[in-house]
């Protein structure tokens, strides 16, 4: 029987309710009396010099307060970049400003020039439209390898070149891994691309600042991941403002995806106008403003080589990558491509030796930074792509090959400096087989055929990283930030329960899975359990949520606060039965003495707690609350297998998914469904990177697919009813609930199914066709059978 | 500016409106009924529909003067008369239909237009006329399956979990 209530149970969600009636509140549902209105006046050219900028219009048009310009943000702090790379010479990454408005000098289209406050919307719009602006346009930098030849025009001047960094990892296996490669049986090569993306939350960006003149202090109320971590970057690093003075609030937000972990110029610009203008200054920006805005994902040129030995044993891997970090660097940009992308590089494989070369490059883009899966989708892409095309090459089968080379015995430690607790490849992969009727495929291809279509079959093994830790280790890769989580259990006098946790829910479920875990520590009602998260006042520091980190890292740092509460109350309970602490023992909302008949009810020791007639003050204080911050020893590693099965038309080169099966190996799960559901969205964001979706710009930056009318987003006739399951279970060893996370395997684990997928395909059909780059459209398939 | 008057979820409703002011800003702005969300401003992304005299009208492509005696129903006239949830809200939270909730309003209003034409319809059609609405977190699935059971059908046989 299926769990009705605490961990494992299927606990329908608590948060639905409001969002199913029309009363969620999203931060453009508040409007705080008095507000203004800001729009952003933003270049319309990639790369170019500010000759003259001419407010004078703007500023005395209707209901216009006050136009800002570059000028006004020459004494406040640049917007701050939160992860410092050590490129190969062990020198510190090349680090541009990067100003709230544009000064001096636009580096991509939709970079802030001005801002005009009005009293209305429309009123700032229009007075946007007086102002004059003399831009004398530069030579746009968009090919990552063109940028980094010495003739080209530099993003920024006051660097040496376009490079961020050049990264080796590890720097000390260089020289073995290419003696590897010297002595290998067989070498496969494969260079590939994986596309910019837009994470296109259909919620859009929203920040309204307000400041109260009475006490001093500035309140953001924003579209955001982690509020805390906003309060950080925006008070200490942009606005100097004291974090006693500021109030981060991040209330129902509409999906994230990653590009609402950063910290943003139109939140610094709200925080910074209401208080110059004392009044509460509020943006909401369009999706056109989004795609010009919101940092972007993914956009990696790689050459990958795998070696292996006669028997398909991998012997080495080496790959160089060149990442797009856009015009300025985003706040967790440079970690992107390095710490979130080598270290993957090992994928499900013992692969003895590993180098890995990323060349960050500045571009005349939109910013890139993480987006679901952040690094490790790009690392599978490769890894599973080559695996298959060197199956073909060698006449092994790609199952085969991929078995071959599992991981079988953990720990593991890899070349590439983590190391794997807990997981069973084999066993996801029997299962994504099983799901797909792997052995049922030739059938179904005969059926495909007299359809006069081709049938292909693909599959992917991965494995994220999740929950990215420790702190002390990271700090040393160049964090500057710590990546631990945090919770406040308070118990109220009567039983019930408040949770401030640091995580933060755009759409994950944390009002509903946080209490099954509490509810299942004490033995009370989920219904006795409320989470409060998403701001500042009332939660502790904690880092928010992405990187699939929320219930390994959230969800510990709350058991551990519950065990110290449980802990209080268990000497509570033992003096009120007079008994020794160690005697007691809480099960089903009961304390009672083991070997006894004594028991006393959760609800009688809680307000004992607040109401101590009774209580030994000498030894404890009264209240029952306590706050633990988590701090992990190690990475979770979820990992899984994904089986894609495909129709092309060899007359269009339109493909059709016809099945997609995903095993995945979470750990412990505390609410199935919300999991699959996870797991939906996530293939849904994969399945539309490998068909659908693709941010182009053409040579002069001009970005090309700027709407919903030229960005294909995955709609629900595109894609098919998904087979998932998580029934292979390797608990995670180093948190208390032996959960690995569940956010972005989706997304990281379907793009090179459905890529290996079409290429068998076509393979079947007599094309020799061994890679396509994504997005697989009819066209690109097409050309590819030509 | 001019008055506008419209019945709203059974009630009357007036406001003043520009005649650039969209439905979606009247209902949202000068109504205050912020369960109507706005996600483009391309009448691509659905979250803003809204019934105008019985059809699912996307209250973005509709200007306020032009509902100005209209009957219009949002999301927040859709639950039963106790206020408990109807069997469209019902089944998206049965089925885990919704994650963010940003789209929801726009899918449950689409949801209820697509079962009022058509009362059973088969997965591929639910699929088709959903065309309109995009959702990000749910990959579909789950809405899928809460339109099919919201109109009475057995949803085991759409693929297994």
């Amino acid at each position: 029987m299926p769990k009705d209530h605490g961990i494992g149970a299927s606990s329908k969600r608590r948060e639905d309710v409001r969002f199913l009636t029309g009363k969620g509140r999203y931060t453009d549902d508040i409007n705080i009396r008095g507000q203004a209105y800001v729009h952003f006046l933003r270049s319309d050219v990639a790369h170019g010099k500010i000759n003259g900028l001419d407010t004078s219009a703007a500023e005395s048009a209707p209901g216009v307060l006050r136009v800002f310009t570059g000028a006004d943000f020459e004494g406040v702090g640049g917007l701050p970049c939160g992860w410092q790379v050590t490129d190969r010479e062990g020198n510190p990454m090349q680090e541009p400003a990067h100003p709230v408005l544009a000064q001096g000098k636009v580096r991509h289209v939709g970079d802030p020039i001005a801002a005009v406050v009005a009293e209305t919307y429309e009123q700032a719009r229009d007075a946007a439209e007086q102002i004059t602006v003399d831009i004398e346009e530069l030579p746009a930098v968009m090919d990552m390898k063109a940028a980094l030849k010495p003739d080209a025009p530099k993003v920024h001047e006051d660097l040496t070149s376009n490079l961020c960094y050049d990264w080796g990892f590890v720097e000390e296996n260089r020289e073995a891994t290419n003696a590897a490669f010297e002595k290998a049986h067989h070498v496969t090569t494969l260079e590939l691309v994986n596309q910019r993306l837009v994470a296109n939350p259909m919620e859009p960006r929203v920040a309204i600042g307000d400041y109260a003149a009475h006490s001093d202090e500035s309140t953001l109320y924003t579209t955001s991941q982690n509020p805390h971590v906003i309060r950080l970057l925006m008070g200490a690093f942009v606005l100097g403002i004291p974090e006693h003075k500021l109030r981060v609030v991040a209330p129902d937000v509409g999906g994230g995806f990653g590009s609402k972990i950063f910290h943003y110029a139109e939140e610094a610009f709200c925080t910074f106008a209401a208080k110059a203008l004392k009044r509460p200054v509020k943006w909401v920006s369009s999706r056109s403003e989004a795609f010009l805005s919101d940092a972007q994902g993914r956009d990696h040129v790689t050459r990958i080589e795998l070696a292996l030995d006669a028997e398909g044993h991998f012997q080495a891997l080496r790959t160089e990558t060149y990442a797009n970090m856009g015009a300025y660097l985003s706040t967790f940009s440079t970690s992107v491509p390095t710490w979130l992308h080598g270290t993957l590089m090992a994928g499900n494989y013992r692969t003895p030796l590993i180098y890995v070369n990323v060349k960050a490059v500045f571009t005349n883009t939109v910013p890139v930074d993480a987006y679901r899966g952040a690094g490790r989708p790009e690392a599978t892409f490769q890894l599973e792509r080559v695996i298959d095309k060197a199956a073909r090459e060698m006449g092994i089968d790609p199952v085969e090959l991929r078995r071959r080379n599992f991981v079988t015995e953990f720990p593991y430690a890899t070349p590439v400096a983590v190391e794997y607790d807990t997981g069973d490849y084999n066993a996801t992969l029997d299962r994504a087989l099983e799901m797909a009727d792997w052995d049922g495929f030739e059938a179904r291809a005969a059926e495909s055929a007299k359809k006069g279509l081709w049938r292909g079959r693909g599959i992917n093994s991965y494995i994220e990283a999740c929950g990215i830790a420790p702190s002390q280790l990271v700090g040393q890769l160049g964090a500057r930030a710590g990546l631990y989580e945090s919770a406040t259990v308070r118990v109220n006098a009567t039983g019930g329960l408040v949770v401030m946790t640091g995580s933060h829910s755009h759409g994950q479920g944390h009002e509903t899975a946080f209490p099954q875990v509490i509810a299942d520590m004490i033995g009370i009602d989920e219904s006795q359990v409320e989470i409060v998260h998403g701001d500042t006042a009332n939660t502790p520091m904690g880092m928010g949520t992405y990187g699939s980190r929320s219930i390994a890292v959230g969800g510990s740092a709350m058991v551990r606060a519950a065990e110290k509460v449980i802990a209080k109350a268990k000497k509570i309970a033992a003096h009120l039965m007079e008994a020794a602490p160690e005697d007691v023992e809480l099960k089903d909302g009961q304390f009672s003495v083991a070997g006894t008949d004594k028991s006393i009810a959760w609800g009688d020791v809680t307000l004992a707690a607040y109401v101590p007639h009774n209580y030994p003050l000498d030894e404890i204080e009264p209240g029952l609350e306590e706050t633990a911050f988590y701090d992990p020893s190690n990475f979770t590693y979820p990992a899984g297998a994904y089986v894609c099965e495909v129709e092309v038309d060899p007359e269009t080169g339109k493909v059709r998914v016809d099945r997609f099966a995903a095993a995945d190996d979470f750990g412990n799960v505390v609410n199935p469904m919300i999991v699959e559901g996870q797991v939906h969205g996530g293939l849904a964001q994969g399945i539309g990177q490998a068909l659908l979706e693709g941010c182009t710009y053409d040579e002069t930056g001009q970005l090309l697919s700027a709407s919903y009318m030229d960005y294909a987003m995955p709609r629900a006739d595109d894609l098919p009813s998904f087979q998932v399951d998580h029934s292979c279970q390797t608990p995670c060893t180093h948190n208390p609930l032996g959960v690995k996370g569940c956010g972005e395997a989706g997304a990281i684990g379907s793009p090179p199914a459905l890529v290996n997928a079409v290429v068998d395909a076509l393979q079947r059909g007599g094309k020799d066709v061994t890679h396509i780059d994504m997005p697989l459209s009819p066209a690109r398939v097409w050309a590819a059978m030509q | 500016m001019s008055k506008i008057s419209m019945t709203v979820n059974g009630k009357p409703a007036s406001g003043e409106a520009e005649g650039r002011t969209l439905l979606v800003e009247f209902l949202r702005g000068e109504l205050g009924l912020t369960g109507t969300h706005v996600g483009c401003d391309t009448s691509q992304c659905g979250a803003c529909v809204v019934h105008v005299n019985g059809e699912a009208v996307k209250a973005c492509t509709m200007f306020a003067g032009e509902a100005d005696g209209a009957e219009v129903t949002t999301i927040e006239g859709m639950a039963n008369p106790d206020g408990s949830l109807n069997a469209i809200q019902q089944a998206f939270q049965d089925h885990h239909g919704l994650q963010c909730g940003f789209c929801t309003p726009g899918m449950v209003m689409s949801a209820a237009a697509l079962l009022k034409d058509n009362p059973k319809p088969s997965e591929a059609e639910v699929r088709d006329y959903l065309e309109g609405n995009i959702c990000r977190c749910t990959g579909y699935h789950n809405i899928v399956k809460a339109i099919m059971a919201a109109s009475g059908q057995d949803v085991t046989a759409i693929a297994a979990e």
